[in-house]
């Protein structure tokens, strides 16, 4: 297997090439470069797949090292690549979806000036989100979770001239250094417990050396998930999100939506091992993921951008995912991670096609009755929608169900229920914004109406494969039947590690009554907020205007998002600010400038008497060479 | 016959002398003639050595310094005519260009 470096070089060539030659060649040169590299690396990553599968199950897990990256004393970390199940989940779902995205992004960006670098970059994300994945050791994920936030700061900002834009990237850069900081100190902890940072090392050493609660493993996993916060999104670093939606469309689709925002999800799946060794993590993870869950959904509820409401969902969807790897589950997590990388791609590039006909708006307020304008981008959208409300048999249903029923039956009854209650606002909100924006009367611009067309091939084939994944996804990983479970007999190999030291062996003891009648519940629950909405919006679409009216306080409250953007310019950033302005006037200017400007000052002042010598007369030169002259010889005599 | 201290010594003195000449004197001509005393000062003891010694080199060598005097005599007095032209004046306070 020594062929996977091949996996990441793809893209890294891709973006090598169009870097560097990109503004010589036509767009469509560039898009498909730029396209093929990934579809290589989807190939590969195919392939590989194939390999390991001809493994026998339980020794599926091939490390790949390359050579020797850092050699210093103890440290010595040889750089290579670790494929397992759990990776190639990964790296198929991420070049995938990359893939089609990027052949989706060739028609959305044609009008834009910043063609070959929006191909660059995203190329560059691809090749560091396939090494986040592929990395052996923590440190070589380091640089993949480093290379993705950078890559997410340029294309946040990649409309850079607009102040909104390149403040969202700012935003999204700093706090992710919170979370950075938090992965980093983690890191050294296990550098210092294990000696190590190899993946398999360390997750072999863990469960002999510690004991399952153990301080050090406690305080470590913490770290990570600080880091996994920032990330992916969670409370309290969730505040990037909503604002990265300044970036391109399929930016948006591809990074704060499908892969790079679930790295922390993966990273947690990834220590599986450790985080079953402290539970006291795990309840935290799972705590903070059930409450984001809830408390995004609940942003979701009133917002009007239809990119900031899927921002919301996707917080709300990670939260689910951390949720289930909270409860042990990182199988279920995993696959939410997989149908969610489906659907919510769909659903941003099917914002993405409606904003796109309707000349850039992204207010639902100024769409409605575009189902009959937009055929495909409305059956997808459809699709996407109840994929993520969870109706049977779309994708969404199946991963949603598996993690809430893990968490019933793992005796968390108070996380289930703020994940049930979740459930119901997302199918609300989802319906809620499709409703609006393809049902009802049209309040489109008369002048824009006009123009409203479908996408051409290149954006309504994506569409087309996505609406089919978001159908189908879910049928990897069937409930009730555990030969039937592929993705989760697939990844047991990875997990049955943690779930030795967790004792966590659900599924077996547990009835297939009470399996059903979660599902039932789920699924009920799921058609309730789909009532709702329609009530809402088609029947009586005078009613949720009543009701802002009527609670008037807890409306503004969740339009304004909570005050949290507030809270923290006031409690954080204004503070930080604050001590970094005078830092920058007491220390930099009165302390540090003065020193160096004291020296040149010093120096001119001192020259200034010293020039006073060269008085510029030949006869005074000559009498200093005299008495030069005179002083040799009376020190060479005496 | 006249001892050699005698010798070295007015030697000395005329060499002095010409040291002074040339850190205190402005005329330019006055200098270059002080010039000349200290090469003549510097022959004398030549000679004297020579002569104390029974050696010809230093006689030998006082012709080599009047040839040296003589080069430099023409490309001084060139300098001297040229910064006349330039200054208007031969005084050595004039050519302080050379400073801050």
């Amino acid at each position: 297997m020594k062929y996977v470096w091949l996996i990441v070089f793809f893209p890294f060539l891709g973006f090598l090439i169009n870097g560097f030659f990109g503004r010589h060649f036509k767009r469509e040169v560039v898009a498909t470069i730029a396209a093929c590299a990934i579809g290589l690396a989807f190939v590969c990553g195919i392939y590989t797949l194939f390999d390991l599968l001809k493994l026998p199950p339980h020794s599926r897990v091939v490390e790949v090292v390359y050579f020797d990256w850092i050699k210093a004393g103890k440290l010595s970390i040889p750089a290579g690549f670790l494929i397992d199940p759990l990776t190639m989940v990964m790296v198929l779902v991420v070049s995938g979806v990359s893939f089609l995205i990027h052949i989706y992004a060739g028609e959305y960006m044609e009008e834009d000036p910043g063609y070959v670098r929006f191909f660059v970059y995203l190329n560059l994300f691809v090749s560091m989100m396939l090494t986040l994945v592929m990395a052996n050791n923590f440190l070589l994920m380091f640089v993949g979770w480093e290379g993705v936030g950078l890559c997410s700061y340029l294309l946040i900002g990649f409309w850079f001239e607009k102040d909104s834009a390149s403040n969202a990237g700012k935003k999204a850069f700093i706090v992710n250094r919170v979370g950075d900081f938090g992965f980093l100190v983690g890191m050294f902890i296990i550098f210092s417990a294990f000696h190590t940072l190899n993946f398999r090392e360390v997750f072999e050493k863990a469960p002999e050396m510690f004991t399952v609660g153990s301080t050090t493993i406690t305080l470590a996993t913490l770290c990570l998930f600080l880091g996994a916060t920032g990330k992916s999104a969670q409370i309290p670093l969730y505040v990037w999100l909503p604002d990265a939606m300044e970036g391109p469309t399929p930016v948006s689709a591809l990074i704060h939506a499908a892969t790079m925002v679930t790295a922390g999800v993966y990273m947690m799946a990834r220590c599986s091992v450790l985080y079953a060794l402290a539970p006291f993590s795990l309840g935290v993870a799972g705590t903070i993921g059930a409450l984001t869950a809830v408390f995004a959904a609940s942003m979701a509820l009133v917002q009007v951008d239809m990119k900031r409401v899927l921002a919301y969902s996707t917080i709300s969807q990670i939260g689910y995912m951390v949720l289930g790897c909270g409860v042990g589950a990182f199988a279920a997590g995993i696959f939410h991670l997989m149908t969610h990388a489906f659907f919510k791609a769909l659903l941003f590039l099917g914002a993405g096609s409606v904003s796109h006909a309707l000349a850039g708006e992204l207010d639902i307020r100024k769409m409605g009755g575009l189902y009959k304008k937009l055929p495909i981008t409305h059956i997808t959208f459809l699709s996407a929608t109840l994929a993520i409300s969870g109706i049977i048999p779309f994708a969404g249903f199946f991963s949603k169900d598996e993690i809430l029923f893990e968490t019933f039956i793992g005796h968390h009854y108070i996380l289930y229920l703020l994940g049930i209650v979740g459930a119901l606002m997302t199918a609300f909100y989802m319906f809620r914004l499709y409703f609006i924006a393809f049902h009802g009367e049209s309040r489109v611009d008369p002048e824009v109406e006009k123009h409203i067309h479908e996408p051409s091939w290149r954006m309504a084939l994506p569409l087309c494969v996505l609406g089919i994944l978001s159908l189908i996804g879910g049928w990897i990983q069937l409930p009730f039947f555990h030969n039937l479970k592929i993705l989760g007999g697939f990844l047991e190999p990875v997990f049955h590690h943690a779930h030795e030291i967790g004792g966590m062996e659900h599924g077996t003891e547990v009835g297939m009554w009470l399996e059903g009648a979660l599902m039932a519940l789920s699924l009920v629950v799921a058609l309730m907020g789909i009532c709702i909405a329609y009530n809402f919006y088609i029947k009586n679409p005078e009613l949720p205007k009543r009701l802002a009216e009527k609670f008037v306080g807890l409306y503004t409250l969740l339009f304004n998002k909570y005050y949290i953007d507030e809270l923290y310019q006031k409690i954080v950033v204004r503070p930080l600010y604050n001590l970094s302005l005078g830092l920058s006037y007491v220390v930099d200017q009165h302390i540090i400038d003065a020193a160096v400007n004291g020296t040149g000052k010093g120096m001119v002042y001192g020259s200034s008497l010293l020039r006073r010598v060269n008085t510029g007369y030949v006869q005074f030169y000559g009498l200093i060479m005299f008495i030069g002259a005179v002083v040799v010889l009376l020190v060479n005599i005496f | 016959m006249i001892p050699l201290s005698y010798l070295l010594m007015l030697s000395a003195i005329l060499f002095t002398i010409g040291v002074l000449g040339v850190l205190f004197k402005r005329n330019t001509i006055v200098i270059f003639m002080s010039i000349e005393l200290m090469l003549n000062s510097a022959n004398l003891s030549f000679v004297a050595f020579s002569r104390y010694l029974g050696n010809l080199n230093g006689q030998v060598y006082v012709f080599f310094v009047m040839v040296v005097a003589a080069a430099e005599v023409a490309i001084g007095l060139a300098i001297i005519v040229n910064m006349y032209k330039n200054f208007k004046s031969i005084s050595a306070d004039r050519a302080n260009l050379l400073k801050w």
